[in-house]
């Protein structure tokens, strides 16, 4: 069957062959994702719940699978640098500085003579740590506090709203150089527990948003009136549809969280040298983009990659949570 | 592999090149200059408000020395301090000194300056009540002591040391002997001010009025001032152009792209990520001369572990690992000098300067640094931590080098580490509460270019700049007795001596002498830096 | 509606009192502002205490907060470091900040809906692709660098602008900075429209709105978009005090002075009295922002509704 695209005049045309046009959804798409494949459980005995029929369509999505293995081979390479690399990212040579790339050194090197190759290997660790863990933090506080300010209102969503116009309006340079400057630890926990504390609000408010928009809708009455427990309604009927929204902000906050790790650091209350990580490399290499753009290049590109992923994965756990897709 | 790798970046680095060579073009011809062209320049915004005894940073000072005269002023090539307004400072004993005033010259509000001028101004400079950040200038006159106490109300608001003898005469007593104290008298802390000041002090402070070769026109706070040629200027430095309105940055990079795209004239402060491209973008309009300014790590030595015996040892040893010649040309790009003493290039031999007086202590030797430092005990902790502010002038950048040549002199990766503070507020705090438990940064730009003001702000017991609370007597001894010496070559002498005392003790290690930068449009000619590092406004030609 | 209105307005007074307090004491807590005032030297002691006396800083927190929060009422913001008036700082900062956010928020609204709706309807095509790729680069390479080369490209290569913005900062001006500003926002808002749509395209309404023959262009602005536009409107509320008060590194580059330059140069220089200024003020606009998408929510999904 050819693609549909939706253009007005098959719109228009479409009305004549009744109500069953798409909006132009692939058919294929359509296909794919149609229940009970070859290998499927066969017909449904037993109806699974919503959250497991999710993740049997996400087995089957390539889109899934390619960026769950590109998170894994980060997470890999968190753990162990030194299975594809064999250097030191603190071993720097100033009078190799801003070089570029050369035999064993294919990355070439950033301004204080390190190997940019190394560092981005090392770097890994701590800016997936901040962005994976800083986001997990943030997306549940959050959506946790905005789901209930939604489904409740009343006096607690006030209260909670009003705490998350107070947290917006502290600047983050502020709150950093005050609550982290008291804390000596050097590991990323104070970082990543910063980074949740001024980052759920914004999350909070995007799922409250989508809480009371679902909360609207007529299945949503329906089993409210069939007298569905509050838990129930909040699980089952709300959350999958609430969710995509949650997971796109959360997606793209992850970047900005492993960015934001690097101005903490700049400002002497994030990491303290000689720690490594993506932001700080990218944040060093700026200034001089002119001259050696390539020790900006690969610390961004990594950081584009692991974003791509985690948007790609969000993308892929949204579709498998629409129920109007099956 | 390498080719791949290679061509992304090398085609972006084409795309930038290119950026660079279409910065070009513009009017052609030098030309002799109008003189009635105004040229627009980089400024930063003062943090103080534009009063002379209370401006203690470049920015501000920037103003101050186009509006205000003093007796003596800085030859602006040479730093050698020259009669101003003064006709004549006389002295027999180097405490006691008759100043007269030469005649002739008005503020621009047609004003007379006279001695009463001078007074008048330090007295309020020395007053507790006026917040005055320079009032220290004024802390070798007699009476300073009552107008200016340590703790408490002022007991008086005149010094008791200056007296107006005449219309154009005052004497001024110290309280102790200090020979090269009309050399200072060029700082513009020592400035005139006209009763305008003290008359209707809000509206001068709103617009600042001096006896200057430009006066200002307009001061909008915080975005810019305009200043423009003073025709009826009685002195010989009359500007060479019309007038000169400074622009506040936000960012020194931001005022280099708008001297690239033809919208500014003149940027004193070329940022350091842009030196390499800037004889590519600017040609010969760029000018890197030295300043009096020297960078050092100053030492704790409040904390035990930094002055026992063989910490100096450690120190030297320290000192012996930092490659400074490397780091000055690759990430200075040579606009900073290695440092072979304590001083700086700009004081001249005369002056104190004494290339070389270091010695092997300031060299590169990786070896015998690992072996000294071995020696004296070896690094406190094992590690070193090197402490500097985040907020201002990148010093990240050149901190993680030092450290890097540290960890690779002494073969361990992790013996040296920087340890940013984010604001300046808060490096300082933590430096007069005496919280430093390692080195840290120390900067220092001369007050007026004397080895003294090198010297004893720094090192002295208890003065107000030695943030280290190093403590020496021979050094204090020698100091005394330069203060003391009415001979300018032997005060000098003397200094050297106690300087040689700092070095035997590495009480700092010196880093490098920094330089003045300056770029500028084809529109301009004859732009040149005194040895503040400031451009001389009024020499340059505006065609 | 009234009456919730009302409610919504009382609710501030406690939030203002409330943030006020916080920036307060945080502000107080990064320590003694005076050290920084006497440059690489150490204040004279006798200085610094006349300098604490002026400021107030010589007074316990809790009554410098009560003196402050009394001045303000009478329209007193108190003075910066520099003897300039905070309301004078502010009478400058906002109007150019203001024009700035109006910008980028019309950057957000207007190119990041387009963008979501057209990448929504056409999933996995190359322009879905292409605006990915997009969104990518805007997250990974700081702004820092994005302004940059934009200013050495269209002012210094093309000469199409101004590298820097003049200090009257016209709209024009503004241009460049505001996209600038709005990238990571545009991001967001892209694929948050994107979402939605694709989320709601399949929904009973759009379905009988199509099956009812309405023309496409109806059926995506009045049907399809409406209802998709609940998140994306929740954000860009939020995202205008961020916009406002976060735009540092934008108005740096651009030269900007504006409100996050104000507030950056106020915590850096420990100036509380600028700092907590902008920010009660900021704090104002947040209030103000999330009632309005409060009561959008109601325009846009009828369903909703306020007691």
């Amino acid at each position: 069957m050819p693609e549909q695209h939706f253009d007005p005049d098959r719109a228009v045309a479409g009305t004549g062959m009744g109500g069953t046009m798409d909006l132009g959804v692939d058919e294929a798409e359509t296909l794919e994702r149609a229940p009970g494949g070859p290998e499927g459980p066969g017909p449904r005995e037993k109806p699974r719940s919503l959250w497991s029929d999710a993740w049997h369509d996400l087995r089957r999505n390539p889109v899934f699978v390619v960026s769950a293995l590109v998170i894994l081979f980060l997470v890999v390479i968190s753990l162990w640098p030194s299975l594809i690399t064999s250097g030191s990212p603190l071993q720097c040579d100033l009078a190799k500085a801003q070089e570029g790339s050369q035999p064993g050194h294919p990355f070439g090197f950033n301004g204080q003579g390190c190997d940019v190759y190394t560092r981005t290997v090392y770097g890994a660790r701590t800016s997936v740590a901040v962005g994976v863990l800083a986001t997990l933090g943030v997306a549940v506080l959050g959506s946790v506090l905005g789901a209930l300010a939604g489904f409740f209102g009343g006096v607690g969503d006030s209260v909670l709203s009003r705490i998350t116009d107070v947290f917006f309006a502290i600047p983050v340079v502020l709150g950093g150089l005050v609550l982290l400057s008291v804390i000596t630890s050097n590991t990323v926990w104070p970082v990543i527990g910063f980074i949740v504390l001024l980052g759920w609000p914004q999350l909070s408010r995007i799922a409250r948003g989508s809480v009371i928009t679902a909360k609207q809708n007529d299945y949503v009455q329906a089993a409210r009136a069939l007298g569905a427990s509050n838990s129930r309604l909040v699980l089952r009927h709300i959350a999958p549809n609430a969710i995509a929204p949650v997971i796109v902000v959360a997606t793209i906050a992850l970047g900005t969280y492993i960015s934001l790790e690097a101005t903490l650091s700049y400002l002497g209350v994030g990491l303290k040298p000689p720690s490594v990580s993506w932001g700080i490399d990218i944040s060093a290499a700026s200034p001089y983009v002119r001259n050696a753009p390539h020790a900006l290049l690969w610390p961004s590109g990594a950081l584009a990659v692991t974003v791509l992923a985690f948007i790609m994965l969000g993308d892929a756990v949204r579709d498998a949570l629409d129920p109007k897709l099956r | 592999m390498r080719g791949a790798t290679h061509a992304p970046w090398a085609a972006c680095a084409v795309a930038l090149a290119l950026v660079v060579t279409a910065c070009g073009g513009g009017s052609g011809g030098g030309g002799s200059g109008d003189a009635g062209a105004v040229l627009s320049a980089s400024w930063g915004d003062p943090q103080n408000p534009l009063e002379p005894a209370n401006t203690n940073e470049v920015q501000g000072g920037k103003v101050l020395d186009m509006i205000f005269r003093g007796l003596k002023r800085y030859d602006p090539e040479t730093g050698e301090a020259q009669d101003m307004l003064a006709e004549s400072i006389e002295t027999a004993d180097s405490q006691n000194f008759t100043v007269t005033v030469k005649d002739g010259w008005t503020f621009s509000n047609g004003e007379k300056v006279t001695a009463k001028s001078f007074v008048d101004a330090w007295n309020y400079g020395a007053s507790l009540r006026n917040n005055q950040r320079n009032a220290y200038f004024f802390g070798y006159i007699e009476g300073y002591d009552k107008t200016h106490p340590e703790e408490g109300e002022q007991s008086a608001d005149t010094l008791s040391g200056l007296r107006v003898t005449g219309e154009r005469t005052f004497t001024v007593k110290l309280t102790q002997k200090f020979s090269t104290f009309p050399d200072t008298l060029g700082y513009a802390a020592f400035a005139p001010l006209p009763r305008a000041f003290f008359d209707d002090h809000d509206a001068w402070v709103a617009k600042p009025v001096g006896n200057g070769p430009y006066a200002v026109d307009t001061y909008a706070k915080g975005s810019q001032i305009s200043l423009r040629k003073w025709d009826g200027y009685p002195g010989d430095d009359k500007a060479r152009n019309g007038g000169v309105d400074l622009k506040v940055y936000t960012d020194n990079n931001t005022a280099y792209t708008d001297l690239l795209a033809g919208n500014l004239d003149l940027v004193d402060d070329v940022p350091a990520s842009q030196l390499k491209n800037v004889r590519n973008d600017l040609g010969d309009r760029y000018l890197n001369v030295p300043a009096g300014i020297i960078q050092t790590l100053a030492f704790p030595y409040y904390d035990e572990k930094w002055n026992r015996t063989g910490s100096e040892k450690v120190r030297k040893g320290l000192s012996m690992a930092i490659n400074r010649k490397q780091i000055t040309e690759t990430l200075f790009v040579k606009t900073r000098t290695p440092a072979t003493d304590w001083t700086s290039p700009v004081l001249g031999e005369d002056g104190g300067f004494r290339e070389g007086l270091c010695g092997d202590a300031c060299a590169y030797k990786p070896d015998e640094a690992k072996k000294l430092i071995r020696e004296g005990g070896g690094l406190p902790g094992g590690k070193v931590t090197l402490t500097y502010n985040a907020d201002t002038g990148s010093h990240k950048d050149w901190v993680d080098a030092v450290c890097n040549s540290i960890n690779n002199a002494l073969g361990d990766e992790r013996a040296c580490a920087g340890n940013p503070v984010g604001t300046f507020a808060d490096f300082r705090n933590q430096i007069t509460q005496q919280k430093m438990s390692g080195p840290f940064r120390a900067g220092w730009q001369m007050d007026y270019p004397l080895i003294q003001n090198f010297l004893q702000p720094l090192y002295y017991t208890d003065a107000s700049s030695n943030d280290g609370k190093w403590s020496n007597k021979n050094f204090d001894e020698f100091v005394d007795r330069a203060n003391q010496e009415s001979d300018t070559a032997k005060a000098v002498g003397l200094f050297q001596q106690a300087e040689e005392v700092v070095r035997d003790n590495m009480a700092a290690i010196p880093l490098w002498y920094q330089n003045g930068s300056a770029g500028w449009s084809e529109r301009l000619s004859d732009v040149e830096l005194n040895p503040f590092s400031v451009p001389v406004y009024d020499q340059i030609k505006v065609s | 509606m009234g009456r919730y209105v009302v409610r919504r307005l009382l609710q501030m007074i406690p939030v203002f009192v409330g943030a006020t307090l916080l920036i307060f004491l945080m502000v107080n807590v990064m320590g003694d502002p005076i050290a920084g005032l006497c440059g690489e030297r150490r204040c004279d002691p006798a200085t610094a205490a006349r300098l604490e006396k002026e400021f107030g800083l010589d007074k316990p927190v809790w009554q410098q907060y009560l003196t402050y929060m009394g001045n303000v009422f009478t329209g007193d913001f108190g003075t910066a470091f520099n003897g300039q008036e905070v309301t004078e700082l502010m009478a400058t900062a906002f109007p150019v900040t203001i024009r700035l956010t109006v910008i980028a928020i019309l950057f957000e609204v207007v190119v990041g809906i387009v963008l979501g709706v057209v990448t929504g309807l056409r999933r996995g095509r190359p322009v879905d692709t292409g605006v990915l790729l997009l969104t990518l680069v805007v997250i990974s390479v700081p702004t820092f660098v994005t302004g940059l080369l934009l200013q050495l490209l269209l002012g210094v290569k093309w000469g199409w602008i101004r590298p820097s913005v003049s200090s009257e900062a016209p709209f024009d001006e503004l241009i460049l900075p505001g996209l600038v500003l709005a990238s990571v926002s545009l991001a967001y808002v892209t694929r948050l429209t994107r979402t939605s749509i694709a989320e709601n395209r399949r929904s009973d309404y759009v379905r009988t709105a199509v099956a009812k023959g309405l023309p496409r262009r109806r059926v995506i602005t009045r049907h399809l978009l409406r209802t998709s536009l609940i998140p994306v409107v929740t954000f860009i509320g939020a995202d205008i005090g961020f916009l406002m008060g976060g735009a540092i590194v934008t108005e740096r580059i651009f030269n900007i002075h504006g409100v996050g330059y104000q507030i950056y140069q106020g915590i850096l220089r420990q100036n509380t009295q600028t700092v907590v200024g902008f920010v009660t003020v900021l704090v104002l606009v947040f209030l103000v922002a999330n009632l309005v998408v409060d009561l959008l929510y109601a325009v846009l999904d009828p369903r909703i509704r306020y007691a």
